[in-house]
Order: structure tokens, then C-alpha cells, then sequence
């Protein structure tokens, strides 16, 4: 596994930071709990959802509000798989992989996801549109194979639906009563285009991205072919 | 002929989310009932019905709040929705259908054990879940079910929703714990339970959503007849997973003592299989808890008796809290199976749960760490047709030396991947050695020349090529 290595005394870009709108709403959650560290993850929720991911600066940010080592926001950060240090698309697809969706077709969802978008695991296509990860269970292994695009569940997902699906814009939109408490403040939203174009569609494994060792890129594929 | 739908009841109907339906059920009349009991007698009413958790480990909920020190001032609350165990998802339907019943149960257990603070922790998968639960919690507000005063009993309840960020490990109590505090979800050493010192050091309870969900049913009818539901230590109602190739995958609800059989044959529930295909495994409680041989082998001989050493169909199993440990399984887990075909290859199964718990070890004791990582790598070598003749033997020898059973680890996290990897080489050792035998003769060499060469040329490898019995996947080179 490659860490991005960031000396602290030279670091140049550290990327965007948080909105005093952001900290706000972070400060909306402290007479919930009895210590101000454990508004970390709604913190980091929140902070994800304004910038598109959290950036080193934003960790720095949050550390301040929340009145901790910077590199205590990191190590939360770096352990939860929904955190992304580097950009991500508009749209974030995660595929399910679990039991009941690979013996239903979830293994063939993601190769053909992977080969019509032209990007990899946590990557993200250069118009910055989608991103694509795979999640363990999803609970919804009734409507197996399922994928969640950003917040909607689709389910029974059959791979001649996926291109209306991902033409469809609307394919992440609730259709539901929605509680803003986890949202960016204002509907604050970042430009993922441009965060796309800035950073390129393939960045460097991340902190949390996975082991190329553990994923489906192994060469299990190819040695049945072979 | 169809059980009884208790948990299930609103399922299906008109807006069964809103408080207004939840009501004209007779909803939160239970809690009103509660709040007029003294703790104590709660309490105690609570153990008489045996509640065993519906979370997995099957600890009984009246007993674990008896845990609690009688001298405290803040206790917490948890409420454990981070349902990640595959492929559980009764929680969420649940959640989805009838949101209140579960709010309504908080209530009840936070009066038991004399909460002021509750919190939801919900994984960060459930999304459309968030949303529904965060709408009822604040219908509750409005309504006066939470907050101060509590229908003029005096007592106050604070409920909110924490939203997790994808961690299996999470759902581990101490684990959710620590995550809520802000933490990596690391579970800690216990003792102290969180019974003594939980979340943010003070007395804690952790319950599962279903376990708080039926405890209003169980005041509302009384205990006479949830003792009669379920067979002798498992008692009451049960929400039971069926997902994989079955013709009607869902959550049914039946009382707990149903067999294996039943869950996936039965008119009630799966509807038998896809394509009248028959089952080669079940794993009938969640993944941690193994798995079973379905019907593709043949029947026992001798009824009721179970004979683990040779391949007989064992769909027989009857799920409830203590049948299930005949079959050599771990427990009743989430009473969540997932099927497996006879047109899918062992092989591939075995790589899938392994990969499962080489991801979600949390990383903190080493056997779990890279025990699973090991066996995840041995799985797919297997998988790619370049297994070694030893590799099944050496995991089960490293499935064995894991996990909080040998005393090895801080929660059971290990023993959860254990189980169904250990019982899958097991049971299924045939169909395993069989692909073994079919592989090419020098696959497995090739491969670690293939994949890493600098393994091959290590001195102390090639020492190894050299005897016959030690290197069996080693050849020389030319």
C-alpha cells in the first residue's frame, strides 16, 4: 500500500478548507454529546459533503473545531471506508460485493461498471461525473445484486440496464422526505468538474484505498481464463 | 399455514412510517405502560421473557442491563443499526417499515435502565434509512415521547442519530462504542464491559435494533405468550434473512425454531430454489456463523443425529439459539441465510467470505489481522487453479489459532471469520480436493513465478525445493 507522504514544513497545497458555514453546523452538534471529539464523524460528514472529500487542510480544520491533533482527524479518516483524501467524482457509485450479490452477478456489475466508465476502484472519469468503489454488504441482499449511486439504492441492478441507468440523471436522487442534518449547510456544493480537471481522474492510492492485493484487480480473473 | 406478523405487521401498509399509522396501531401504548411500572419491575418483567439479542450473540437483554452498578448517575444508551453482517437486513426493513417501533422500544429500554441519553449509531450504508429515522425521531420530539417530562412521568430521553462511515467492526459493541466517540472503531479489552465503563467512561447499554423492538409487543401481550412463541431457551418471534438464488429472497417473520429447510423450501419464506436447482451450502445465521451442507448430499441415515465427519444434507438444522451449535456453527448469529447453488464453484464462495474479513479486520490483534489477510491469499490462489496440496490443511490450521475462543484476540471478530472458513474447507473438502487434483501439475509453481519471482529465488525457498515433503508447490527451475 502507497501513502502520499506529506512533509508537514514543506507541504505546499493542502487543498480547500472549511466554510465558517461548515463550522457552524459542526458547532450545531456539540450539546449532543458529552465531549467535543465525538463529533467527528457528523464533522467529517458534513466537511465531505461541502468539499467533495476531506482535504488535508479540512482535517486541520476539523481538528480545530473540534479541539484535537490534527493527526487524530487523520487516523479517523483513514479508517472509514466512505472518507476519500482525494477528490472524487459528482456521483459515487458503490457496488456491493458481498455473498448473496456475487452469486447473483456482483462481480460482473463492477467489471462491466469499471469497463464502461474507463476508471478503476476509487478512481473517478475525467469529466469528474462518477466515481466507483466497491462496499461490503450493502443490506440489501433481498434486491441482490444491488449499487448505491451517492445516496440511492438500486436494486436487482442487470447489466442491461446499466447504461439508462447511468444516462438516467436523476439516478441519485431520493424520492423521499430528506433531513439536512448530515448535509453540507446551504446545499454547499463543491465543483467536481474542476476538482477533476485540478487533480486528474487517477490519483495515487490514497490512504484508504485498498491493497491492489485485495481487490478485484487480483489475477484471479485471468489465470481462469487462461 | 402463515405465522403471525408481530415486528412485521406494518410492513406493506399505507405510510407505515409516520407516527399517525404507528398509532392507530396502538402504538407507544406500551411505552405509556412502561413509564407507569417502577425500573425495577421492568426489569425484571423484561428478564422473566428471556429476550436473548437479536444481534448475534444471543446475550439476554433483561440481564445485560442488570449488569448496570446500582449507584450511577449518566448512563448511555446505544443502539446498535450498524447491521453490516452479510447478508443481514432485517434491521433495515425494519427501519424502513415501521421506524417508531424501534423508537418505541428506546424508549422502554431507556427507562429500564434509566437513560437520558440515546443514540442511534446507524452504518453509513443506510441511507433512505438515515432519513426515515432521523423524520421519526422528530415526529417523537413533537409528539412528547422524547425529550423532557415524558408523557408527565418525569422522566427525560434525549434520541439522536450518529451515522457511521463504513466499518464492519463497528456492530462489535465496544467497537460502536469507540466510534461514537470519535475514534477509529477499534473494540476495546474487556473487562471493563461497557456495562461499567461504555461510551464516554460511564455505564453503557448496547442493543440491537430487533431486540429493542420487540420488548413493546412483550409488554403490550404480556409474557404467557411470548414464552409460548419458540422452542425452550429461544423464546419469541424472529425476523429471518433468506437471500441468494431462491425464488422469493426477503425477511419473514416466524417464531424463533424453524428449520433450515423450512426457511428456503418453505411456501412462507424462500419458495424453494431458482430453476429447481438444489442447495450445496446454507449459511444460516449471517456469514460469522458458518455453514451448513444443503440437500445436494445425501440424507442422514439416522434422524436427529448429526454426523459431522461425513457429507450428509444437514438443512435440517433447526434455527434457534442452541440447535444451531450441533451443526458446528457458532451460533444463531443474525438468523440471516444466504444460499449457495450446486452451479457455483466452493472456490469461489471461500474467496468472497475470506476477502470479506481480510477487509474488515479492524487491525488491531495480529492473528485477526493477518490471519485473515493469509487466508484471503491462500483462497485465491486456490481459486486461480494453483492451490498447493497442503493449503487446505493450513487453513484450518490457521483458522484454528484465531480469535477470542483461543484466547487470542480483543473481540470476536476473528472467530466470526473462523467459522465459516474453517467449516467450508470442512465440509466441502471434497469438491476442494477434487479441484486440487484437476489442476495442472506445476499451476502452483508458475504462479508464484508468475506473481512473485523474488519469493521463488529466496535461497532459503530453493533450500526447500529441494526435499520432497517440504516444498510440494516448488519445482527446480529447469
Amino acid at each position: 500500500m502507497a501513502w502520499n507522504v506529506v512533509d508537514r514544513n514543506t507541504a505546499g497545497d493542502l487543498g480547500p478548507g472549511i466554510s465558517d458555514a461548515v463550522r457552524q453546523k459542526i458547532r450545531g452538534f456539540f450539546d449532543r454529546y458529552p465531549t467535543r471529539r465525538a463529533v467527528m464523524l457528523p464533522a467529517l460528514h458534513i466537511t465531505q459533503e461541502a468539499l467533495g472529500y476531506v482535504s488535508l487542510q479540512a482535517m486541520r480544520d476539523v481538528a480545530e473545531e473540534l479541539e484535537v491533533p490534527p493527526s487524530d482527524v487523520l487516523d479517523v479518516v483513514s479508517f472509514y471506508t466512505h472518507f476519500w483524501t482525494h477528490p472524487r467524482g459528482e456521483k459515487t457509485i458503490m457496488v456491493c460485493r458481498s455473498l448473496s450479490c456475487e452469486l447473483l452477478g456482483g462481480r460482473e456489475l463492477v467489471e462491466a461498471l469499471k469497463e464502461k466508465l474507463g476508471i478503476g476502484e476509487h478512481e473517478t472519469t475525467p469529466d469528474g461525473r462518477f466515481s466507483l468503489m466497491t462496499e461490503e454488504c450493502l443490506a440489501a441482499c433481498d434486491h441482490a445484486p444491488c449499487m448505491m449511486i451517492n445516496e440511492k439504492m438500486h436494486k436487482c441492478v442487470r447489466l442491461d440496464q446499466l447504461d439508462q441507468l447511468l444516462d438516467d440523471p436523476d439516478n441519485d436522487r431520493l424520492d423521499m422526505p430528506r433531513s439536512d442534518l448530515y448535509d453540507a449547510p446551504g446545499g454547499e456544493k463543491p465543483d467536481y468538474a474542476a476538482l477533476a480537471r485540478q487533480h486528474g481522474h487517477h490519483d495515487e492510492p490514497a490512504a484508504n484505498a485498498e491493497d491492489d492485493d485485495l481487490g478485484y484487480t487480483s489475477d484471479v480473473g485471468e489465470m481462469k481464463d487462461s | 399455514m402463515p405465522y403471525e406478523q408481530i415486528l412485521m405487521r406494518n410492513v406493506g401498509v399505507k405510510n407505515s412510517q409516520s407516527l399517525k399509522v404507528y398509532q392507530q396501531a396502538g402504538g407507544y401504548a406500551s411505552a405509556e405502560k412502561a413509564l407507569k411500572m417502577s425500573v425495577e419491575d421492568l426489569v425484571e418483567f423484561v428478564k422473566g421473557g428471556n429476550v436473548r439479542g437479536r444481534g448475534g450473540a444471543g446475550f439476554p437483554a433483561g440481564i445485560k442491563w442488570g449488569f448496570l452498578p446500582k449507584e450511577r448517575e449518566t448512563t448511555y444508551l446505544c443502539v446498535n443499526a450498524d447491521e453490516s453482517e452479510p447478508p443481514t437486513f432485517c434491521n433495515r426493513v425494519l427501519m424502513e417499515h415501521d421506524p417508531h417501533m424501534m423508537l418505541e422500544g428506546i424508549l422502554i429500554a431507556g427507562y429500564a435502565t434509566r437513560t437520558n441519553v440515546a443514540y442511534i449509531y446507524m452504518r453509513g450504508e443506510f441511507t433512505e434509512q438515515f432519513h426515515i429515522v432521523q423524520k421519526a425521531v422528530e415526529q417523537a420530539y413533537e409528539a412528547g415521547y422524547f425529550g423532557t417530562n415524558i408523557l408527565g412521568s418525569g422522566y427525560d430521553l434525549e434520541c439522536y442519530v450518529h451515522r457511521g462511515a463504513g466499518a464492519y467492526v463497528c456492530g462489535e459493541e465496544t467497537g460502536l462504542i469507540e466510534s461514537l466517540e470519535g475514534k477509529r472503531g477499534w473494540p476495546r479489552i474487556k473487562p471493563p464491559f461497557p456495562a461499567i465503563a461504555g461510551a464516554f467512561g460511564k455505564p453503557t447499554v448496547v442493543n440491537n435494533v430487533e431486540t429493542l423492538a420487540v420488548l413493546p409487543h412483550i409488554i403490550e401481550r404480556g409474557l404467557d405468550w411470548w414464552n409460548g412463541l419458540g422452542t425452550a431457551n429461544s423464546k419469541g418471534t424472529k425476523m429471518y434473512c433468506i437471500s441468494g438464488p431462491v425464488n422469493r429472497p426477503g425477511c419473514y417473520e416466524a417464531p424463533l425454531g424453524i428449520s433450515t429447510r423450512e426457511l428456503i423450501y418453505g411456501e412462507d419464506f424462500g419458495q424453494g430454489m431458482r430453476d429447481g436447482m438444489k442447495v450445496k451450502a446454507c449459511s444460516p445465521g449471517g456469514l460469522s456463523m458458518g455453514f451448513l451442507r444443503g440437500d445436494l448430499f445425501p440424507e442422514n441415515p439416522s434422524k436427529g443425529e448429526v454426523d459431522l465427519t461425513s457429507d450428509y444434507d444437514e438443512l435440517d438444522c433447526i434455527l434457534d439459539f442452541d440447535d444451531v451449535r450441533r451443526y458446528d456453527l457458532l451460533g444463531l448469529g443474525t438468523a440471516a441465510a444466504v444460499v449457495v447453488a450446486e452451479d457455483t464453484d466452493i472456490r469461489r464462495v471461500l474467496t468472497n467470505v475470506c476477502r470479506f474479513y481480510a477487509l474488515e479486520s479492524c487491525g488491531q490483534c495480529t492473528q485477526c489481522r493477518e490471519g485473515t489477510a493469509w487466508m484471503y491469499k491462500i483462497a485465491q490462489r486456490i481459486e486461480a487453479g494453483a492451490g498447493r496440496s497442503f493449503d487446505l490443511d493450513l487453513i484450518e490450521e490457521v483458522t484454528k489459532n484465531m480469535g477470542m475462543m483461543p484466547g487470542m484476540s480483543i473481540c470476536g471478530l476473528p472467530d466470526g471469520a473462523a467459522w465459516p472458513i474453517r467449516t467450508l474447507v470442512q465440509k466441502f473438502r471434497a469438491e476442494f480436493e477434487q479441484h486440487l487434483a484437476a489442476q495442472a501439475p506445476n499451476a502452483a509453481a508458475e504462479r508464484i513465478i508468475a506473481t512473485n519471482p523474488a519469493a521463488y529465488d529466496l535461497p532459503v525457498l530453493q533450500g526447500r525445493a529441494l526435499q520432497p515433503s517440504g516444498g510440494t508447490y516448488l519445482v527446480p527451475k529447469d
